[in-house]
């Protein structure tokens, strides 16, 4: 059978009920499929044996009519997820060996609805990159080449692995993770959807944490409405997290009911980076406006002025958040060791061995800025720029429902190109950072080309009210009309 | 701000990372870079504005102080690097 791979996740699962093909079938091809795209290498992981057990289990659930919301739904997991019993890496070199005794909340919720792990995908080192090329697995190349261009691009990141698996369609849909733009940057890199929930929306239990007040687990798919039915699958309270949000889940799919009218679009023309923007991706943000006023929305002019300085806010307290959570990798418990003398110098040198040099940089950033002396001025004042950020998003959202934005500033680069200065990668996440120092809600929807190669558009929304991101996303989706293909799909 | 090699030492140590001598000097170039990028901070009035401590407006749940897991030793010494009856094993520590 072909064309499987082709299918939507919505329609697979319309097909699966129908019996149209089976679960083992479907996992099968996506297998094949997994096994195709290896050049990309995307998958650190690849787990085929266990997936068509899965789909065994789904078929015999099928057949009992005790289909749960994603049931038979072959899905790649980003190796930042606890997966009991399978290697999880983060991609790194400190976590070798690394088998988790339990499995995350977040993967536990897609397995009880059904889904079949296809594997675990690649990504930067402990998620801290927007490129995947600081995994200790090695890079992770775009399924999209410039025209006449043969130079591997990077899929973006830090969920790079996960957004070039749905591109090349070798998953139906991936879980991310999106502590900075670590969803929405790749998705617009791979011509994907990425949807980072609100802050507390998906349990970080059982994530490797990164920075764990920016940290959102959230779905990667290629349309909005796959990304609706993975949420709503991934969504809810669970009392391991101490800030998991315990508001109900709504039925996502059934909030994408189209029309606009009355719906208030805010666009943040002194957003940082807007005055930058080349002119194909400003002509696209215009477009967007443009998608959504004949949906009936009215565009609004709002302001976001303290978005010029959450990129260096950002980078004080992720970095200070990391140094003291990648605290734990000291040889003892689990992962790599290298021997030493003594205890400390065990520690030293396995965390210099283990860990890369953008992991290194950040550890030592945030090791500086929590140090005796410099909190005040550093971690403090960071602290107090986000409140005025996440205000900046109470005033807006006075005049507004959701807000309109480009979600990269650049198109894909070529894998290498940027490695040498720090923060010219870090530029990235201009667009998209802001929106998780303040917990909000945002979707990156594939709009258009830019330079020949994917470009998003992202909207923004209140706390909690994903079923409007979700419902202007789809919107947008069709006006779009987002049909080009990657240069390599399986 | 400019950082030298000797505050790169000391953080590193303080960081149980070992670097080594001839990596400081680059590292420190490196390090300085990204903390006069952040300096534009500085120049935002921040006055009577307080710091952010939860992104979420909720409050911490209580829960009954009861053991909910556990019992699970080989479990958890299964990723050790080493281990010997029944713990985790480390240089030695005390002479």
């Amino acid at each position: 059978m072909t064309g499987l791979t082709d299918l939507t996740l919505a329609e697979a699962r319309d097909g699966l009920r129908a019996k149209k093909f089976s679960a083992r079938e479907l996992t099968a091809a996506f297998n094949a499929a997994v096994e195709t795209i290896k050049p990309l290498n995307a998958y650190i992981t690849a787990t085929p044996e266990r997936a068509l057990e899965m789909a065994t289990a789904s078929d015999a659930r099928l057949a009992r009519g005790e289909a749960g919301a994603l049931e038979g739904i072959p899905l790649a997991i980003k190796d930042l997820f606890c997966t009991k019993g399978v290697l999880t890496t983060a991609a790194s070199h400190i976590l070798d060996g690394f088998t988790p005794p339990y499995e995350s909340t977040v993967t536990e919720k897609l397995w009880t609805a059904g889904a079949v792990m296809l594997g675990k995908t690649n990504l930067d080192e402990f998620a801290m990159g927007s490129s995947t090329t600081t995994s200790h697995y090695g890079p992770t190349e775009n399924p999209w080449r410039r025209p006449g261009d043969n130079r591997p691009l990077v899929p973006g990141g830090s969920s790079g692995g996960s957004a070039a698996a749905v591109a090349a369609h070798a998953a139906l849909g991936a879980t991310g993770t999106d502590t900075g733009g670590s969803i929405r940057q790749p998705a617009s890199f791979c011509g994907i959807v990425g949807l980072k929930p609100t802050y507390g929306r998906c349990s970080r239990w059982g994530v490797v944490a990164f920075a764990s007040s920016l940290d959102h687990p959230g779905p990667m798919t290629r349309t909005v409405r796959d990304a609706a039915i993975m949420l709503g699958a991934m969504a809810g309270h669970d009392p391991r997290d101490s800030t998991s949000a315990p508001v109900p889940v709504p039925d996502y799919e059934k909030t994408l009911t189209g029309g606009l009218k009355g719906l208030r679009v805010g666009i943040p023309r002194d957003h940082a980076g807007a005055d930058n923007l080349s002119p194909e991706n400003e002509a696209l943000w215009q477009s967007g406006i443009d998608w959504l006023k004949s949906a009936g929305a009215e565009p609004v002019e709002i302001s976001l002025p303290t978005t010029h300085v959450a990129l260096p806010a950002y980078y004080i307290i992720a970095p200070a958040e990391a140094s003291s959570n990648l605290a734990r990798y000291d040889g003892v418990k689990f992962g790599l060791r290298v021997d030493g003398d003594s205890l400390d110098d065990m520690y030293e040198k396995t965390r210099a061995a283990g860990f890369g040099a953008e992991v290194r940089r950040r550890v030592l950033i945030g090791t500086y800025v929590l140090s005796a002396g410099y909190y005040d001025a550093y971690y403090l004042k960071a602290q107090r720029v986000r409140t005025l950020i996440a205000r900046d998003f109470a005033a807006a959202f006075e005049r507004c429902d959701c807000i309109l934005t480009p979600t990269a500033p650049t198109a894909p680069f070529a894998i290498g190109e940027k490695s040498d200065d720090p923060v010219a990668m870090y530029l990235n996440d201009i667009f998209t950072v802001s929106a998780d120092l303040a917990g909000l809600p945002a979707i990156s929807v594939p709009a258009g080309l830019c330079e020949n190669l994917p470009a998003g558009l992202q909207i923004i929304g209140r706390a909690f009210d994903e079923a409007t991101v979700l419902r202007v996303g789809q919107v947008l989706e069709t006006a779009a009309n987002f049909t080009h293909r990657p240069s390599f799909v399986a | 701000m400019a950082l030298d090699k000797a505050t790169v030492a000391r953080i590193a140590t303080l960081a149980r990372i070992c670097v080594g001598e001839d990596e400081l000097e680059p590292l420190a170039a490196e390090l300085s870079g990204i903390l006069d990028w952040v300096e534009q901070l500085m120049a935002v009035d921040t006055d009577n504005v307080p710091p952010m401590t939860s992104v979420a407006e909720m409050t911490l749940p209580m829960r009954d102080d009861v053991v909910t897991d556990g019992n699970n030793r080989d479990g958890v010494l299964g990723n050790a690097p080493r281990s010997a009856k029944g713990f985790f094993a480390v240089p030695k520590v005390v002479e």
